[in-house]
């Protein structure tokens, strides 16, 4: 069974190795240089510096191509679990009942749950791996660039950490999980439907769905965030937003300052000292033309609001890539025992 | 002795449709087996029940005494070849050889290897550039290469050109000439089957109208012509089956273990296709009259 299975994705499995041999060529060469470009920047030595030299190292990037390759580099991590699904997952057992060749198959003298539970197995291992090494590939080309948005301060990039939701998915051992995920997905879709085609389609509405609705509704909460209030300082506040509508009394949106590098801040809230959200109304002094900004801004320090920040901190990136790699390879295993109880019920 | 198919009550209903309904069958070991019936009559729900390709919706199907694909030991004893001989083609021919000796513990590679070159195929030719008798044949020839006690084939000629035909049959003649294996076989002509059958099941409309051994069906089966008279004049031990009548002749096709020794009637034997189309026919249309013999093979259809 292990022969016809390697047979059979033989091809799949040749291809898709000359793909990864030649991007570890092309990302080993450039990332040579990027490696380079760090340290003579001064960013693997700096002490005290870090924070400023981060933003230049980054603002350099904006004008070579390194920067274009960082976010080839993202686009193909994402893109790589939902082709895995869709190309490998979907036909591998659809193709069978599209051709009939399963009457074949389920007639040699290995039974069904064998058949399938080889097939599942060893192209889903196949499938982690390619994710796997890409993961690592590309992790390790970007991680001069990574250390650098950590600093946060770097403010071209502050949005890029390894923790916010667009990065953390291209880095690391999720993209496992994921490659798993989509895999299993997608020979579930094709046992059920028994068509290629449609199967491909709905692997890939149900993966892109499950994609987002993880780093939105599901990873905050893997760990419980952290919660940390601070008085909330005008003087250093990022943002005050006055809206009046009509003749209703005006509002006062106030988001405070943080400095969390590298962190993955949930919610940003500004609370009155008994803790209910701060929406104004706000006084004169923040409202009128002649008053001058100091005044608003002592105004609000005298209001002694404080600032609640929900985050998950920069040190929680491994422990937050097991918990979702965890959730995802425990989807696949159930997809997976899905997929080998309905073969061996399933008839003709 | 096990029987090859131990059928009963089994049937199988897809949606509200009986595709096969009531069917009890023993198929003694060692026969050449011929399941004859129209398109749609039941063939390939009986072939893959028998398979384990389908669980019956009612009754039970025994395969040589065991429960059909339980297991590697069951599947190993069965040799199936499928409705339109399925096969990979994007593998060559060696490739599916290799299939079938990865995938079978009694794998005769020999005899594989064997069958490939008096064929005259090349192995390293891919299987989806055969035309569809060497697809037959390859499949065929994965089939019997895992040594099989019982080789089972869904209209495995249907779709072949004459010569591909006799060639086909000529492999399976040699097959079972040279081992032990029993042999079911079905096609919706009964003129494939004559050469090779020695037992017969004849299904129609889901339902199992006729089985036995062709040489016993034969003898059983007389057809009498004569002066027209009313078929229930004659005595109860011939059961008829047919009754048609001109205006002044009735022909008579009766089954009885005994000789019918009427001088009044003219006796001949019936060939096995005619009797094929005989109960066919008794199964699609429902005759009229005063044939009151027959009126329990048309209880069974209704």
């Amino acid at each position: 069974m292990i022969w016809l299975t390697w047979r059979q994705f033989r091809g799949q499995a040749i291809t898709s190795a000359a793909v990864l041999a030649v991007l570890a060529i092309a990302l080993g060469i450039t990332g040579h240089g990027l490696v380079s470009r760090y340290d003579q920047i001064g960013l693997g030595t700096c002490q005290a510096t870090c924070t400023s030299l981060a933003a230049k190292f980054i603002d350099e990037l904006q004008v070579g191509h390194y920067s274009t390759m960082f976010f080839a580099g993202l686009a193909l991590m994402y893109a790589v679990p939902a082709l895995i699904g869709i190309f490998w997952g979907a036909p591998l057992i659809a193709r069978e009942f599209e051709h009939g060749t399963h009457r074949l198959a389920w007639n040699q003298s290995v039974s069904r749950s064998r058949w399938a539970a080889v097939k599942l197995g060893l192209v889903g291992l196949a499938a982690v791996a390619t994710a796997g090494l890409l993961s690592l590939m590309i992790s390790w080309w970007a991680s001069p660039i990574d250390h650098a948005l950590n600093y946060g301060a770097a403010n071209t990039g502050a949005g890029y950490s390894q923790l916010s939701p667009l990065v953390f998915a291209a880095r690391g051992i999720a993209p496992l999980g994921y490659a798993a995920f989509a895999f299993a997905l997608g020979v579930t879709a094709g046992v059920l439907i028994r068509r290629t085609v449609p199967a491909m389609a709905v692997t890939l509405v149900i993966f892109a769905g499950v994609q987002i609705l993880m780093p939105t509704v599901v990873r905050p909460h893997l760990i419980l965030p952290v919660q940390a209030t601070a008085p909330f300082n005008a003087n250093t506040a990022d943002d005050f937003v006055i809206t009046s509508q009509g003749n209703g009394p005006a509002t006062m949106m106030l988001t405070g300052n943080y400095s969390r590098p590298g962190a993955w801040i949930l919610s940003n809230q500004t609370i009155t000292p008994s803790g209910r959200l701060f929406d104004g109304p706000p006084a004169r002094a923040c409202t009128s033309n002649s008053a001058s900004p100091q005044a608003c801004d002592n105004w609000v320090n005298s209001l002694h609001l404080r600032q609640l920040i929900t985050y998950q901190p920069a040190s929680r990136f491994w422990p937050l890539q097991f918990a979702e790699t965890g959730v995802y390879l425990v989807l696949a295993v159930a997809l997976g025992a899905l997929c080998t109880w309905r073969i061996r019920r399933r008839r003709a | 002795m096990t029987a090859a198919i131990e059928a009963s009550g089994l049937g199988k209903k897809y949606g509200r449709r009986w595709a096969l309904s009531d069917c009890t069958l023993s198929i003694p070991v060692g026969r050449v087996v011929g399941l004859v019936g129209p398109n749609g009559a039941g063939k390939t729900t009986l072939l893959n029940l028998a398979t384990g390709m389908l669980a019956p919706t009612t009754g039970s199907i025994r395969v040589l005494g065991g429960e059909p694909a339980s297991g590697p030991d069951q599947l190993a004893r069965v040799g199936y070849v499928a409705q339109d001989a399925p096969v990979y083609a994007g593998l060559s021919i060696a490739d599916h050889l290799r299939l079938g000796a990865h995938l079978n513990p009694g794998w005769d590679a020999d005899l594989a290897a064997q069958r490939i070159s008096r064929l005259g195929l090349t192995p390293s030719q891919k299987a989806g550039t055969l035309s569809g008798g060497q697809r037959a044949q390859l499949a065929l020839t994965l089939a019997i290469a895992k040594r099989p006690e019982l080789l089972i084939l869904d209209e495995p000629i249907a779709s072949l050109d004459p010569l591909a035909r006799r060639e086909f049959l000529q492999v399976l003649m040699e097959t079972t000439a040279e081992s032990e294996v029993s042999v079911i076989m079905s096609s919706h002509l009964v003129a494939d089957l004559e050469r090779i059958a020695d037992y017969l099941v004849v299904l129609m409309g889901s339902r199992v109208q006729l089985a036995g051994e062709v040489d016993q069906l034969l003898a059983s089966h007389q057809l009498l012509t004569g002066v027209r008279r009313d078929p229930g004049s004659l005595p109860a031990s011939l059961h008829i089956v047919t009754a048609s009548h001109t205006e002044r002749q009735s022909t008579i096709l009766v089954r009885s273990d005994e000789p019918v020794l009427d001088p009044s009637w003219s006796v001949s034997q019936i060939d096995l296709e005619d009797l094929v189309l005989a109960y066919m026919g008794l199964a699609r249309t429902e005759p009229a009259g005063p044939v009151a013999p027959t009126a329990k093979i048309l209880e069974e259809k209704r």
